[in-house]
């Protein structure tokens, strides 16, 4: 029997649930909004909701001072990059310690979380006296391999407790009919592991869109991406609040669009193993 | 005209050009602050590379805070990032004397070394070497109201004591209208609350260290700056005055909630620029406060540029800084935003510019407070650094932060006055005695 | 079941990741080590063997690690409480039926797409700014004096930027595990006259209590190295001076590389003690 569900307590539970929902998203639509008004009505008392001049000349001010496209193309280039590697790197990985798990599997997980741990101004130093004697300073390769190092243990853990839930019964059938490991990979696998990756593949491209240590610290041109686009705008002289938030809206705007699109994909298998 | 002409003209011009970009083509990288005069600055590249062809410019526009993070750490690193970088009267000495920097002697007969302000070019010479080219200048003077001076029954000396600052703050406070007397950094930062505190301290008498490099944060001077600063502020100043530093009052007495801001010269074109400020028509100018010990409460800085001595490209760095700041620099800003809004404070020929002078009614009070700045003797009693509002030494900034963290914490009301000194004087003596004073 | 070639197999499909997590373990680990018994400070061109333990004894007897320490443990208790009690809430929330679904789901998740520096900029500019802000004009609007967040709240304020941009991530992975019960089981009880807050107490947050724990353990993990919220709203100020702040002061700040370096391998010390205490409870459930 499905429980009965009043028309009226839907309507309470909606009109709760639209309220909260707006208010987490209000930030970002204040900040979408603002980046449209002149400086002067961006501090306007009382503010101003709909009803202001609005006007494009933030992002045109924006553009002309910073090369977006550039930046735009680094972050992406960095974020794709870093989780492709880290993703050929992880999948083996996580798969032998899912379905082929020893003693030590545990112990090997946990110990790659904890790598996690070092702060990185505290090795600041250090990485970047390699990547100066090897002159790899500002580059994008540099920093892909940085981001996948940073975030690989996230993308390993994450298709680890996915691959896990994956029974263990469909294996053994498939090596009862012979397959070998790699079509047991290939075909009996992969198919049932894709949403877990896709999941992976796009938190990973979050973590690595939104890193602003590295990214800002071994940077200068060529590889600068858009956390350093917005590193110069975020305390000039003067009024500035509606050109930040240009500038904001564009280091956000294609991840968000990203997410958003993505977001059923996203949730799929965002569990870490939370649900048994 | 035959195929194998065509390509043998084709092969010649392609050489030809391959031949250019072999000769000149060089790509300089700039780290500045994100300051109106620095994009500016950034907005006349093509006039620029127009007049250097072969030279490209990148420029790496930051905020202060990460510029100057980033830049330490580069050159600390010898990462050879940067050809160009943009650094202050307090990194230049220090950064200079490590063999950091290349020396700029020989900027070419165009840039006429000597028209340079004596004050401003000392601070960025060492052993005789100039090792940065002011880009602009700035002390540090009274910007206040003239109506709301007015409407308050009060006449601004051209040099005011504090004590006159206290009543007339007091005096133009209007909180329901959200008008605050006085609008001062309180926000935490060497280069923040405590260039201005250390600035101000100055006219009470205070110093950093005594002869022997023994802190001097237990002393009464202090006592007596910190306490007048804290009263004045809770008396007088804006709602989270802790967290306002220079952008924050800026941006506070532009839309007119400030009745007077003591802070950089090289503010008062932007409070007088009508497109930006909603109060430029009624803006007055004085000389910073004193307390009739001698001192006044200006300080002395210039952003310059210089070029690390990892530059891979230091004709073309040389090159861009003498146009940058060079005597011709400003007739080329002039032409295209008006003469109020060119870089102050470098150039004695600019204080003898009449278009100058009438485009800019701040200009004689700019100077004047410039040159009463002595970075060797900014005190009443002698000093073992060189510094107005820092003591050049490496240890400073990151002491001085940690201090500036406890003064605006005092600000914020989290602890007293007293306690304040007492951590100061702590943090100082441990600093100074782990890096072997 | 596994047979000796798939498990040499396997361990050949390990190497790489454990390869490569070894070496950027332990390579900059060991120049961290290195430079922490140095007197390395750049800025006066030191860099002289050897300091032994003196970096470390100065950088834990400064009266700023034992608040950093107490600052950071608060800090990332206060974000773990709001988003794990708020992402609770919104997960059961989300799992009811409403029209709309997808669009409030949308909604809620946006703010972890956003970059931490740029929310940081906004909250700090936009809403908690004193006079400009958006909660300024709201409290004088209601007749109030506008509160001055970031030095009176300061670490309340820190903790409302981060945990608005972790309570996303806490709500889907709880949300999942909600989703994840037998409603059949729930109507049971329903039926026999259980009450809204057993049911919730007795059956729905047992059953969200591994969800929770893999929540706590990956936002730990990320809130430890908060930095970019700091340095944006406060700088470290007002009593918000992490250990990662302070490892960040003493390196960039002051330019005490060697000092830094010992405050680096504290804070890794420290984050792993926790970290090992986390994870035995989250490995124990992993078995489960």
């Amino acid at each position: 029997m499905a429980r009965a569900i009043t028309t009226q307590r839907k309507i309470t539970l909606t009109a709760v649930a639209w309220i909260i929902a707006l208010l987490i998203f209000f930030p970002i639509l204040w900040t979408i909004l603002t980046s449209f008004k002149t400086e002067a009505d961006a501090i306007a008392d009382p503010p101003l909701f709909l009803n202001f001049h609005w006007t494009l000349e933030n992002y045109a001010v924006v553009q002309d001072r910073s090369d977006y496209m550039r930046y735009l193309w680094n972050s992406i280039a960095i974020a794709v990059g870093s989780t492709a590697l880290g993703i050929l790197i992880a999948v083996p990985a996580a798969w032998s310690m899912a379905f082929v798990p020893g003693k030590k599997t545990k112990d090997i997980l946990l110990w790659m979380l904890s790598t996690k741990m070092l702060p990185a101004v505290g090795v600041l130093y250090p990485i970047r006296l390699i990547l100066i004697q090897t002159g790899l300073l500002d580059t994008k390769g540099a920093l892909i391999v940085i981001l996948t190092l940073i975030n690989l243990p996230i993308i390993v853990w994450m298709l680890y407790t996915y691959f896990k839930e994956i029974p263990g019964e469909i294996l053994e059938a498939a090596r009862m009919d012979g397959a070998t490991l790699r079509s047991e990979i290939l075909y009996v696998l992969t198919p049932m592991a894709v949403p877990g990756i896709a999941s992976t593949v796009l938190l990973n491209i979050i973590l690595a869109w939104n890193e602003a240590f590295w990214t800002l610290t071994l940077t200068t041109v060529d590889a600068a991406p858009l956390t350093a686009f917005i590193a110069s705008y975020s305390s000039p002289e003067g009024l500035f609040y509606a050109k930040l938030s240009a500038a904001s809206t564009m280091a956000i705007a294609p991840i968000l669009i990203m997410g958003w699109f993505s977001q059923k994909q996203l949730v799929r298998g965002l569990t870490f193993g939370a649900v048994k | 005209m035959t195929r194998t002409t065509r390509a043998l003209l084709g092969a010649t011009a392609l050489t030809a050009m391959g031949f250019a970009a072999a000769a000149q083509d060089t790509t300089i990288t700039i780290a500045t602050v994100n300051n109106g005069d620095m994009i500016r600055m950034q907005g006349l590249t093509d006039v620029f590379e127009a007049e250097n062809p072969g030279i490209t410019v990148e420029w790496v526009t930051l905020e202060e805070n990460v510029l100057r993070q980033n830049v330490t750490t580069d050159i600390a690193t010898g990462g050879g990032q940067y050809d160009i970088i943009t650094i202050g009267t307090y990194e230049v000495p220090i950064w200079g004397e490590r063999g950091w920097l290349q020396s700029l002697n020989d900027l070419g007969d165009d840039y006429n070394i000597d028209d340079l302000l004596p004050a401003i070019r000392g601070g960025l010479t060492v052993d005789g070497n100039l090792y940065a080219s002011p880009f602009y200048g700035e002390s540090s003077m009274v910007m206040y109201r003239t109506d709301l001076m007015e409407a308050a029954g009060l006449d601004m000396p051209d040099a005011p004591t504090w004590e006159f600052i206290r009543e007339a703050a007091i005096a133009m406070t209007d909180r329901d209208n959200d008008i605050y007397g006085v609008c001062l950094r309180g926000k935490p930062g060497w280069g923040e609350n405590m260039a201005f505190l250390t600035a101000m301290s100055n006219s009470f008498g205070a110093r950093w260290f005594d002869e022997n490099w023994t802190p001097q944060f237990d002393s009464e001077a202090w006592a007596t700056t910190l306490n007048f600063y804290l009263d004045l502020l809770n008396q007088a100043g804006p709602p989270g005055a802790a967290n306002n530093g220079f952008n924050e009052n800026l941006a506070l007495f532009q839309t007119g909630h400030c009745g007077m801001w003591i802070d950089a010269t090289v503010a008062a074109s932007f409070v007088t620029n009508p497109d930006d400020s909603q109060v430029a028509d009624s803006v007055g100018f004085a000389l910073a406060p004193d307390n009739g010990l001698g001192p006044r409460g200006n300080w002395l800085w210039a952003w310059s540029l210089a070029i690390p001595s990892s530059s891979d490209a230091p004709d073309a760095a040389r090159a861009f800084i003498s146009w940058a700041t060079g005597p011709g620099y400003v007739g080329l800003v002039a032409e295209n935003e008006g003469w109020a809004n060119v870089p102050p404070g470098t150039r004695t020929s600019l204080y003898e510019n009449q278009d100058y002078l009438d485009a800019a009614p701040f200009a004689q009070m700019t100077l004047d407070s410039i040159n009463s700045a002595d970075p060797t003797n900014p005190t009443v009693d002698p000093v073992p650094y060189t510094g107005v509002q820092f003591v050049a030494i490496p240890e400073f900034a990151g002491l001085a932060t940690e201090i500036g963290q406890v003064f605006s914490a005092a600000l914020a009301g989290q602890t007293t006055a007293e306690d304040a000194l007492a951590q100061a004087q702590d943090l100082a003596t441990e600093e100074m005695e782990a890096a072997g004073y | 079941m596994a047979t000796q070639h798939s498990r040499s197999a396997a361990r050949l499909m390990m190497a790489p990741a454990v390869f490569v997590l070894l070496v950027w373990m332990l390579v900059p680990l060991c120049l961290t080590l290195w430079f922490s018994v140095m007197d390395y400070r750049p800025m006066r061109g030191t860099f002289d063997c050897c300091e032994g333990l003196g970096n470390y004894t100065r950088f834990v007897t400064s009266s700023s690690f034992q608040d950093a320490v107490v600052t950071t443990l608060m800090m990332v208790g206060g974000i773990l409480l709001i988003t794990v009690i708020g992402g609770i809430l919104l997960a059961l929330l989300l799992d009811q039926p409403i029209w709309g679904q997808g669009p409030v789901r949308i909604l809620v998740i946006a703010p972890f797409f956003v970059m931490p520096t740029v929310s940081a900029l906004v909250w700090k500019n936009m809403f908690m700014n004193p006079v400009n802000g958006l909660f300024a004009h709201l409290w004088r609007g209601l007749g109030m004096e506008p509160i001055d967040w970031l030095s009176q709240l300061p670490l309340f304020s820190i903790i409302l930027i981060v945990a608005w941009m972790w309570l996303p991530f806490a709500t889907l992975i709880l949300l999942t595990s909600v989703q994840s019960m037998s409603s059949e089981q729930l109507e049971a009880a329903e039926m026999d006259g259980a009450g809204a807050f057993s049911r919730f107490f007795y059956m729905i947050l047992p059953h969200m209590a591994r969800a929770i724990t893999v929540v706590i353990l990956i936002q730990t993990i990320f809130l430890l190295s908060i930095f970019a919220e700091i340095f944006v709203t406060t700088g470290g100020a007002f009593g918000t001076r992490t250990l990662t702040y302070l490892v960040y002061q003493r390196v960039i700040e002051s330019q005490n590389v060697g000092l830094g370096s010992a405050g680096g391998i504290i804070a890794v010390i420290l984050a792993n003690i926790v970290a090992l205490v986390l994870m035995r409870i989250v490995g124990k459930n992993l078995d489960a």
